[in-house]
């Protein structure tokens, strides 16, 4: 087993695959009326949150708790550049704590590798910068593979400001090691120069979301900030939804059987209508619940060795 | 005063000879008296001059000051350094760059020049008195606002105008400010992967297109800071064929290193402007012997430990490269000792209209020279280095060429590769 998860491209198929069925263990347990595993009994898990996210970090802490793993929640907000302590000493911190695991939310790309250089213990990146979010990544591909029974030859658009996104860079890693057909879509403002060589040469990428969807298995809409008008990366806010935004018109256009994804936090009415937020194809409820499952597999098998 | 003899010593590659030092000047005739050193092995280069160094006093002594950074160029081989003004106070005022220019004095182990801001407070709003700094003690003849471009059309044109009046030079950092708002690294495949903003070569190229087309329009002397893409050695090659007076640097990191390296998000690889591709690196070794870049600077950028020690967006940009300059040149030209004299002493110091250094080690030239020897190999030990700062990207790297001795005037400030004072 890997000792890091610090991308998505840290994880061959094997390995993925591995993590996806025993997310689905972990999810059969959720229905038991003891929820508890005692595998990670006197072992310690950190969240190291230098943003806020609330969901990201319960789900992380719901799952290190189901595994029995003491949990110490460390947030470090506000703490940067020149205030507060620097991200090498919080590190140092952490290992003379023990920690086995920490699990790091930070605002600047690469944080997580440079924490796995500092601790002993296992680092899980659970979202830094604008650069990868594979935890997440994990939760909509077990998400897709529960809905639709598999991943290999998948059809699955990426829709919206993929430059920014790390939740989209970890997919396109992790859905292409397994198998899928990832289509990026968004205005060309937001789609990076280059993506499919930087990330995975089959990666296909198209600015007309109507002539994508009716050949999609999934789409899945990511969060647009409307201060990226701001810096001329789309005119206006009802441009961007008219181009780009998924309303009941547009969800028609997909096969009968695709389902609808979304990370959160929603801007509905900017990407997507609640309409098509709330309707049965969308699995946004879901990948939350999924989200737990996949966070214990993870934890489980970084950790399970090292009992 | 005294005299040196060096044995047997190959003066830029010729057979080997003596070279006799003596009161400050190569010297003929008897060698009475004088010490001698045995130089079988080693060649004699004109002392390296750097036109792009930070020495970071006043303000960042953390970092560097005028006598460890000077400490750090004699045993890189140097005789002359620029020091550039992005210092605290910021070097535009005849005050703070005489100075610099003291403190280099005291230190006696290189010849200081202080480099002048264009503009005040390097904010690119107003003139900085060019003409003070170039009447002071100082003499300042390159003037330059580096860390930050001379972005304004309108400042740079009136900046190369007046200097003309003193035969001063503008040397450019060329980024345009709003294509790299938020940058951290090249612009490519790389960036893409790991979610790191973006800087475009066009914001590099488009500045040095628009300041040739300046300065040939005025008729004045521009020179362009670390040339880093392929691009902008197109413009510089197609400006030099219609006569424009520029000259261009690269430094001796963007003819090594490629942006692959950030891949592992330890910013002693974060440099301004960014390592780029592979097929940059090419373009730039090529234009550096053709001549379309005409020197190598280092762009010696010390930082203390916690600007670099941190996330790569937080981590100030920048290389030490003194003391390594030159062994990465030779590992990249090969032992084309006068190519490397051309392009590292005698056009640096053409450029900067600096007398007694680039000299051609004749009869009666001040004794401004450095010794190397080529077979020589060397690992990078960051902890070894003369600099107060240890961010070399060159930690554990094996680079030829040692240099043993460097002297200043006749005077040695390294011998037995190791600083005399
Ligand atoms: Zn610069």
């Amino acid at each position: 087993m890997i000792k890091h998860l610090r991308s998505a491209a840290d994880l061959d198929a094997p390995t993925a695959t591995l993590i996806l069925d025993t997310a689905g263990e972990m999810a059969a347990l959720a229905g038991r009326e003891v929820k508890k595993l005692p595998t990670l009994r006197g072992r310690t898990v950190v969240n190291l949150f230098y943003e806020d996210s609330t969901r990201t970090r319960i789900s992380f802490e719901a799952a290190a708790k189901r595994l029995s793993a003491d949990v110490i929640n460390f947030s470090a907000k506000g703490s940067s550049v020149s205030k507060g302590e620097s991200l090498k000493d919080t590190a140092l911190t952490l290992q003379a704590m023990g920690a086995d695991a920490v699990v790091i939310r930070h605002p600047a790309s690469g944080a997580p590798h440079r924490l796995a250089q500092w601790v002993d213990g296992s680092v899980v990146n659970a979202g830094d910068g604008t650069h990868e979010h594979p935890t997440q990544a994990l939760l909509d591909a077990y998400t897709m593979r529960s809905r639709l029974g598999r991943l290999d030859g998948l059809k699955v658009a990426i829709v919206g400001d993929v430059l920014h996104s790390r939740v989209a860079r970890s997919n396109v890693l992790l859905l292409t090691t397994l198998g899928a057909q990832v289509t990026l879509v968004g205005p060309p403002t937001l789609i990076p120069l280059n993506v499919a060589a930087a990330l995975s040469p089959k990666t296909k990428v198209s600015y007309d979301l109507d002539s994508v969807l009716p050949d999609m298995d999934v789409v899945m809409m990511l969060r647009v900030q409307t201060e990226r008008m701001q810096d001329s990366y789309f005119p206006s806010a009802r441009e961007y939804s008219r181009r780009y935004g998924l309303d009941l018109a547009r969800m028609r256009k997909l096969p009968e059987h695709a389902i609808v994804m979304h990370p959160g936090p929603m801007n509905r009415g900017m990407e997507i209508t609640p309409e098509v937020a709330d309707s049965s194809r969308s699995t946004i409820v879901e990948q939350v619940a999924n989200g737990v499952s996949a966070r214990m597999a993870v934890l489980y098998l970084l950790l399970g060795g090292k009992a | 005063m005294t005299s040196y003899l060096l044995r047997g010593v190959s003066v830029l590659g010729a057979e080997p000879t003596d070279l006799l030092i003596r009161d400050g000047v190569i010297a003929s005739g008897p060698a009475t008296g004088a010490d001698i050193i045995d130089a079988a092995g080693l060649v004699a280069l004109p002392g390296l001059v750097d036109l792009h160094t930070h020495l970071r006093e006043p303000g960042r002594e953390d970092a560097e000051t005028v006598e460890t950074g000077s400490r750090a160029a004699a045993l890189g081989g140097y005789t002359a350094v620029f020091a550039m003004a992005n210092t605290s106070p910021v070097a535009d005022t005849a005050g703070v760059v005489e100075q610099v220019w003291r403190l280099g004095r005291e230190a006696g182990l290189v010849d200081v020049q202080p480099i002048g801001a264009v503009t005040v407070g390097l904010a690119g709003k107003q003139l900085a008195e060019l003409g003070a700094m170039a009447t002071s003690a100082a003499g300042v003849r390159i003037f330059s606002d580096d860390g930050h471009c001379v972005a304004d059309p309108r400042l740079m044109r009136r900046a190369l105008e007046y200097v003309k009046a003193f035969d001063g030079i503008i040397a450019q950092h060329a980024e345009e400010p709003r294509l790299t708002e938020g940058a951290q690294m090249h612009e490519g495949e790389v960036s893409t992967r790991l979610g790191l903003t973006g800087w475009p070569a066009v914001a590099e190229e488009a500045i040095i297109a628009r300041d040739v087309l300046l300065a040939e329009h005025v008729g004045s002397r521009l020179h362009i800071c670390h040339v880093s893409t392929a691009g902008s050695v197109e413009v510089l090659r197609q400006a030099k064929a219609r006569g424009v007076r520029v000259t261009a640097e690269v430094t001796p990191h963007h003819l090594l290193l490629t942006d692959e390296l950030a891949a592992s998000y330890d910013p002693v690889y974060k440099v301004n402007p960014p390592l780029r591709t592979a097929k940059d690196v090419h373009a730039l070794r090529e234009a550096l012997v053709e001549g379309v870049i005409d020197i190598v600077a280092t762009d010696h950028a010390p930082h203390a430990v916690e600007d670099k020690e941190c996330e790569w967006a937080y981590a100030r940009p920048g290389m030490v490269g003194l003391e390594t300059a030159l062994p990465v040149v030779l590992s990249v030209l090969g032992e084309r000792w006068d190519l490397i004299a051309e392009r590292m002493s005698r056009t640096p110091a053409r450029i900067a209209g600096l007398t007694g250094h680039g000299t051609d080690l004749a009869v009666g030239d001040p004794a401004n020279l450095t010794l190397v020897d080529p077979s020589a190999r060397r690992v990078v030990d960051p902890s070894e280095l003369a600099s107060r700062s240890r961010n070399t990207p060159y930690a554990g790297t094996t680079l030829p060429g040692r240099i043993v001795a460097t002297f200043l005037r006749g005077e040695p400030t390294v011998l037995d590769g190791k600083a005399v004072k």
